[in-house]
C-alpha cells in the first residue's frame, strides 16, 4: 500500500510538474547486441538422434521423460517444448526421395530462437525476461510474477507454464546454456552433436558460414537463412533443404516484434508530455466552467 | 429527482441477494482449489493460451465497463454539467468497485499472486503491462479517494481517521477527479495497446496497431450507455424514480461518442482490408455480433428520437452497446488469439465460469450494500414513493 501510494505521488507530482511541450518521439531503436553468440542449425546434417534432448536434460536437471531419448517412437507425434523439455526434435517427410525411393525424414531441433530484440523482454512487466550481452534471453523467476504475457508476445510459441504448480509457478524454457556460456563453454546440445548439424559460434560468423553453405551446394539448400531476418534477426539460425513453411517454422516479418508497442508507449508517454497536456486542459476547462458557476449562480442546466 | 443522495431504506436480503450469495460461495470454494493446487487445477489455460476469460472478461471487459465513472466525472465536474449529478455518484461507485473487482481478477490470475508488489520494485518502462497496471493501480486508489466523501458522510464521526482524511482531501478533489480522468485515458487506450506485441498471433480481423484508439473511444462511447444500463437496474430492483429525465440528453451524448467509435474503426477495418478475411468461421461470427448487433444497431435506435425517449427502447439500445463492448474485449484477447502451434481451441473450464460469475455476482452484492448504507443514490423514502 506504501509503495503504490509512493508510486500515486510520483505520478501526480511529475504530471503536475512535467513540461506540456510534446517531445518530438525519436525513431525506434534495436537494444539488440552487437555480435552475440549464436548456433546454426543446418537441417541437411540433423539424424533425428536426440542426443541434443538428452544432453539438455541432463545440464538442466530435468525430470526422466515418459519414453526413454532412445525410443524414436516418440518422433511420430509432433511435439513442443514443455516445462520439462526445452528443446524437441520433429520428423517431417515433405516428399523428398531419399535411397531406396523412400521417403527422406527431415528433422527439425525446436528451442528458444534468442531474438535479438526479443518480445518476452519487452512485453515483460517486471524486466525476469531478458536479452543479455552474450545472446542469451534470460528468465529470473525472482522478478517473476506470473503474468504469462512472455507467453502472449512470444511469434515462436516457446514459453512454457507451470500451470500445475500452486506458488511458485515458472516459466521454462531453453537458456542458451547462459552460464555454461559464461564460463567459456558450449551450449550442451551443440557440444553433443554427434553430426556437426549445430555450430557454435558469433553471429555475424554464423551468417558468413551460413551463405557459404549456400553459395557452395546451392542444390543442397533453400536460399533462406531462417533467423537471419525473421523478427528482426534471431540467435538460433537455420539452414535447410525444404522450404521453411513446409517444416512448422512460422512465416514472420522482418521487423521486430516490439517495435510497434515500444513506438507507441515512447511517443505517448515520453517524460508523460501526452498526460500532463491532458491534465493542464482538463485543469484549464474545469477552471473555466467554476468561474462560469459562481458568476451565474442560477444557470446550472443540461441540454436536452 | 432534486434530493441529495442519501442510503435507501429497501429491504436487503432479497432473493436475488440470496442468489448472488450462493453464486459468490461457489466462486469462494473455486478459489480455494486454485490457490492450492495452481492454475491448472480450475482453468483450461495451456502453452498456447496462456490468457482465459478472467483476463478478457473480468480485467479487460470489466476495466472498458467502468468507464462510466470517468466520462460522467468528465461531464458533470469537469464540464461543470451539474444537471447530471444524480448520475454520478452511482457510476462512481460502480467504477470503485469494478476496478476493484479488476484487482481482484488479475491477484487471481497471476501465477504468483503474491508476488504482486514486485512489478513495483522491478519496473520495465517498456512493457505496456507495466503502464497499465500503474495507471489501473494508482486509478483505483483515486476512485476510493473520490468516494471518500460519501463514506466519511456515513462513517466520517465513528472513524475518526476517515473524517480527517476526508477534509483533507476535500480541498483537492478537483485535483483527483482530473487525475481520473487523464489515468482513465491512458490505461483505456493502453490495455488495447497490449495486444499489439503479438501481431503474427492476432487474428487479422482484430488486429491493427491504432487498437489502443479504438480501445479509448469504445470505454468513452460504452460510459453512458453502462451509466442507463446501470441505473435502468437500480430503478427497477430497489424501486427508485425513473432517472429519465436525466438520461435522455445522455443518450444524445452517447449517440454522438458511439458514432465516433465506430466510424474510426470502420474505417481502418476496410482501409487495411480486414474485411476480406469475414467468412463463415466462429470469430467473423464473433466480429459481426460485436460490430452489428453491439454497435451499428444501437447506434440507429439511438439516433430515433422516439427511441431515445422511451424507457425500455433507451434501456435496449445501451444494453445492446454493453454487450458489443464486452464481446470487443473478449473477441480481442480471448478470440482473436491465433497461436501457431495450438493443439485444440481453447473453451473456458467450469472453474473459469465460476469465478467469473462470482466476480460478477460480487460486484452487484456490494453495490447494493453500498446504496443501503452510504449516500449514494438520490432516492425519496419508500413510503414517499408508495
Amino acid at each position: 500500500m506504501i509503495t503504490s501510494r509512493r508510486s500515486f505521488l510520483q505520478v501526480a507530482t511529475t504530471v503536475a510538474g512535467a513540461s506540456t511541450l510534446p517531445v518530438a518521439a525519436r525513431a525506434w531503436e534495436s537494444r539488440a547486441p552487437d555480435n552475440p553468440f549464436a548456433c546454426l542449425v543446418d537441417l541437411t546434417r540433423c539424424i533425428g538422434c536426440r542426443k541434443c534432448e538428452e544432453a539438455c536434460n541432463r545440464v538442466n536437471d530435468l525430470p526422466a521423460p515418459a519414453q526413454s531419448f532412445e525410443d524414436l517412437r516418440t518422433l511420430k507425434s509432433e511435439r513442443r517444448p514443455t516445462t520439462t523439455a526445452y528443446t524437441v526434435i520433429n520428423r517431417y517427410t515433405t516428399g523428398v526421395l531419399g535411397s531406396g525411393h523412400r521417403q527422406q525424414p527431415i528433422y527439425v531441433k525446436v528451442q528458444c530462437m534468442h531474438c535479438q530484440d526479443p518480445a518476452c523482454a519487452s512485453a515483460c512487466p517486471t524486466g525476469a525476461m531478458a536479452k543479455q550481452a552474450n545472446g542469451a534471453v534470460t528468465y529470473d523467476p525472482s522478478q517473476c510474477i506470473g503474468c504469462r504475457y512472455c507467453l502472449i508476445a512470444c511469434p515462436f510459441q516457446i514459453p512454457a507454464y507451470e500451470y500445475e504448480r500452486a506458488l511458485t509457478p515458472r516459466v521454462r524454457k531453453c537458456t542458451f546454456c547462459f552460464e555454461r556460456l559464461e564460463v567459456g563453454k558450449l551450449p550442451a546440445c551443440a557440444a553433443i552433436c554427434p553430426a556437426d548439424a549445430i555450430v557454435f559460434g558469433r553471429r555475424r560468423q554464423l551468417l558468413v558460414e551460413a551463405k557459404r553453405r549456400i553459395r557452395e551446394r546451392p542444390a543442397r539448400y533453400v536460399s533462406h537463412i531462417y533467423g537471419e531476418h525473421e523478427v528482426g534477426g534471431t540467435s538460433w539460425l537455420y539452414l535447410s533443404g525444404v522450404p521453411f513453411p513446409h517444416l512448422a517454422f512460422p512465416n514472420l516479418p522482418s521487423q521486430a516484434i516490439p517495435r510497434p508497442t515500444e513506438s507507441i508507449q515512447h511517443a505517448l508517454f515520453h517524460n508523460l508530455w501526452s498526460p500532463a497536456a491532458l491534465f493542464a486542459l482538463l485543469a484549464a476547462v474545469m477552471a473555466v466552467t467554476r468561474r462560469n458557476d459562481d458568476e451565474r449562480p442560477g444557470t446550472k442546466g443540461g441540454e436536452s | 429527482m432534486t434530493a441529495e443522495p442519501r442510503p435507501v431504506d429497501r429491504c436487503f436480503w432479497t432473493p436475488g441477494v440470496w442468489m448472488l450469495t450462493a453464486l459468490m460461495a461457489a466462486a469462494a470454494l473455486t478459489l480455494i482449489l486454485r490457490f492450492a493446487f495452481g492454475l491448472g487445477m480450475v482453468t483450461n489455460l495451456d502453452n498456447a493460451h496462456p490468457w482465459g476469460i478472467w483476463i478478457g472478461i473480468d480485467v479487460a471487459a470489466g476495466v472498458a465497463l467502468a468507464a462510466g465513472g470517468f466520462t460522467t466525472a468528465f461531464l458533470g465536474h469537469i464540464l461543470g454539467r451539474h444537471y447530471y449529478e444524480p448520475v454520478t455518484r452511482p457510476a462512481l461507485l460502480t467504477a470503485a468497485l469494478g476496478y476493484t473487482m479488476v484487482a481482484f481478477a488479475v491477484f487471481v490470475d497471476l501465477g504468483r499472486s503474491w508476488a504482486i508488489w514486485k512489478f513495483l520494485v522491478f519496473q520495465n518502462h517498456r512493457s505496456v503491462l507495466f503502464e497499465v497496471g500503474i495507471c489501473v493501480m494508482t486509478y483505483l486508489l483515486v476512485l476510493w479517494i473520490e468516494l471518500l466523501p460519501a463514506v466519511a458522510a456515513r462513517l466520517g464521526r465513528r472513524v475518526r481517521l476517515l473524517g480527517w482524511i476526508d477534509r483533507g482531501v476535500r480541498k483537492t478533489m478537483g485535483a483527483f477527479i482530473i487525475l481520473g480522468v487523464v489515468l482513465s485515458c491512458c490505461h483505456q487506450s493502453s490495455l488495447g495497446s497490449l495486444m499489439v506485441i503479438a501481431p503474427t498471433k492476432l487474428h487479422p480481423l482484430w488486429y491493427t496497431p491504432w487498437l489502443p484508439l479504438h480501445f479509448l473511444l469504445s470505454a468513452i462511447a460504452v460510459g453512458f450507455p453502462m451509466v442507463v444500463v446501470e441505473t435502468g437496474l437500480a430503478t427497477r430492483s430497489l424501486h427508485l424514480d425513473s432517472e429519465m429525465p436525466v438520461l435522455v440528453p445522455l443518450s444524445r451524448l452517447a449517440a454522438a461518442a458511439l458514432g465516433v467509435a465506430l466510424v474510426v474503426r470502420l474505417g481502418d477495418f476496410v482501409a487495411r482490408e480486414s474485411h476480406l478475411f469475414i467468412d463463415g468461421s466462429g470469430a467473423s461470427i464473433s466480429l459481426l455480433v460485436e460490430l452489428v448487433l453491439g454497435g451499428v444497431l444501437p447506434l440507429i435506435m439511438l439516433l430515433i428520437p422516439a427511441v431515445r425517449r422511451s424507457r425500455g427502447g433507451l434501456f435496449v439500445a445501451a444494453a445492446l452497446v454493453v454487450l458489443g463492448v464486452l464481446i470487443n474485449r473478449i473477441n480481442v484477447f480471448v478470440v482473436a488469439l491465433s497461436p501457431p502451434f495450438a493443439e485444440h481451441a481453447y473453451v473456458p473450464a467450469a472453474g473459469e465460469l465460476i469465478i467469473t460469475a462470482g466476480s460478477v455476482a460480487a460486484l452487484m452484492f456490494l453495490y447494493r450494500a453500498a446504496v443501503t448504507y452510504l449516500p449514494i443514490l438520490s432516492a425519496r423514502k419508500l413510503e414517499e414513493v408508495h
